[in-house]
């Protein structure tokens, strides 16, 4: 469980984040939407600890992440693993040697043990047949789902997606929501998305967080979106004709 | 508030020193990226140097012999001046001045698109201490390699002063080895290791701070790398005049 209290972010005189308070638990896909520029990305990098909040704590399971020293935040990082927006895979290294790279780092098992963990997760995201190829070689689908293998490696606690989707055509970007889903519920990680994407909020959004200029603004489930009565949240997650459209048809269905 | 900035990146570089110089996480992937940069800096450099060194050992020699020697000189003076300038200057800071923009530029554009496409952070979100396991391999892969191509430059240059002597007749190869055998003093030699040793660590520590620091795109990292040669080369000349007086 990750639980966000009081959490404010400033840039010099620029106030980003204003007092988000947020529980996400274990076992669920958590998503956090908004306009581009609200500070979904950079309360993503306060959650991990790439940013420092201004004020307000960060806790992993009652441990608080400010408080940390930088061997313990070092020790909490490697529960963590993060599907970066651009994959973030090493273009030096090949894919089974992206997927090792933590296993290398921290694992005390045999190379042959450490092998066998790597397929297995390269085999759990389809890509069983491509591990001696460079990340260069891959289309922008199979670079992420080398990064959901590598971000899984260790048995994550904590899973955190940055925008997984961004780049992606939406057959993939199921695909790649579909696995994001199942990897929560198959390990119990406590699993936060950042995404635009609505295809994503409608299918995996169990609990989600809507950020609207820096504050917590609406949090609630995919069956809650539709009926929420918020405007700023109906014209971000219904902005286009067709997800109104799509919008009535949900809310017809409901009443019949 | 020049001054300011200053004494700003100086804390940061020095900051990021201290998080370089720590013990790294795995001593196996440590070593691995050692023996790469050893590679990748150190072997993948030699062809310049041997070339480079070579036209300038033969360039300083004809220059001494057509332009300096003089009747009054004894004939062994090309060899002997071609000999100290390639031992106490050439093979030492300026190689180590263009080493500064082919290996400089390569570790500042590496680490900056390292950065800029989040490479850099997947590495501190996996709890690895990356300024550690991407810096100080660097930093000790050219020190250790720095040594061996001060000596490789140096025998290239004089390889190219006896191209002179036997190619082109510029001089006897008799009066270049007397030159060359003339009143040599080891310490010179060790001088010029001691020297590209400091100038190895300018390089390869300055240019991953600027490369490591990067924020922003490809622009950036473009700014990167030049401010990082041109850090350098600067640190370099300033410390080559301190090193120079202190180990003379």
């Amino acid at each position: 469980m990750i639980e966000i209290k009081q959490l404010h972010k400033s840039f010099g005189t620029k106030q980003v984040l204003k007092d988000i308070n947020a529980v996400f638990s274990s076992g669920t896909t958590n998503l956090i939407i908004g306009q581009s520029g609200s500070g979904k990305t950079v309360l993503m990098k306060c959650l991990v600890g790439l940013f420092n909040p201004t004020s307000g704590e960060v806790f992993y399971d009652e441990r608080g992440l400010t408080t940390m020293t930088r061997q313990q935040q070092s020790a909490l990082r490697r529960e963590m693993g993060m599907i970066f927006q651009s994959a973030a895979l090493f273009d030096s290294l090949s894919v089974l040697e992206n997927v090792m790279f933590p296993l290398d780092m921290f694992s005390n098992e045999s190379v042959a043990r450490r092998k066998q963990r790597a397929r297995f997760c390269l085999d759990r995201v389809n890509l069983g047949d491509a591990e001696n190829k460079f990340p260069g070689e891959l289309s922008g689908g199979m670079q992420k789902r080398v990064a959901i293998a590598r971000a899984i490696a260790m048995n994550p606690k904590y899973l955190f997606c940055d925008e997984p989707n961004s780049g992606l055509d939406p057959k993939t970007s199921l695909v790649i929501d579909q696995l994001i889903s199942e990897i929560t519920k198959e390990f119990n990680t406590t699993t936060i998305i950042n995404t635009h994407d609505m295809n994503s909020v409608m299918s995996i959004g169990q609990h989600i967080l809507y950020i609207h200029e820096g504050r917590n603004h609406w949090e609630g489930s995919m069956h809650d979106v539709v009926k929420a009565n918020n405007p700023a949240l109906h014209d971000f997650v219904f902005a286009s004709q067709l997800l109104k459209k799509a919008k009535q048809g949900i809310l017809m269905d409901q009443h019949e | 508030m020049l001054i300011t900035q200053y004494l700003f990146t100086i804390g940061k570089y020095l900051l990021l020193m201290k998080r370089t110089f720590s013990r790294p996480e795995r001593m196996r992937m440590f070593f691995k990226q050692y023996v790469r940069e050893l590679y990748a800096l150190g072997v993948d450099s030699i062809g310049i140097v041997l070339l480079i060194s070579f036209f300038i050992g033969a360039v300083i020699c004809i220059q001494i012999k057509l332009n300096i020697q003089s009747a009054w000189m004894p004939l062994w003076v090309s060899g002997y001046t071609t000999r100290e300038i390639m031992l106490l200057e050439f093979s030492s800071s300026i190689m180590c001045l263009i080493l500064s923009g082919k290996v400089g530029s390569n570790i500042a554009s590496e680490l900056g698109t390292m950065r800029t496409s989040q490479q850099i952070d997947a590495l501190e979100i996996m709890g690895v201490n990356s300024a550690s396991y991407l810096i100080l391999p660097k930093v000790l892969g050219l020190i250790t390699m720095i040594p061996l191509l001060v000596v490789f430059s140096t025998f290239s240059g004089i390889i190219g002063a006896y191209a002179t002597a036997y190619i082109g007749g510029i001089l006897t190869p008799a009066d270049l080895t007397a030159g060359l055998q003339h009143d040599f003093t080891p310490w010179f030699f060790w001088m010029g290791i001691i020297k590209s040793i400091f100038f190895a660590f300018i390089i390869s520590s300055v240019s991953s701070f600027y490369g490591y620091t990067v924020e922003g795109g490809s622009v950036e990292v473009g700014k990167a790398s030049t401010n990082a040669v041109v850090a350098s080369s600067m640190l370099i000349l300033f410390s080559d005049l301190f090193l120079t007086n202190l180990l003379s």
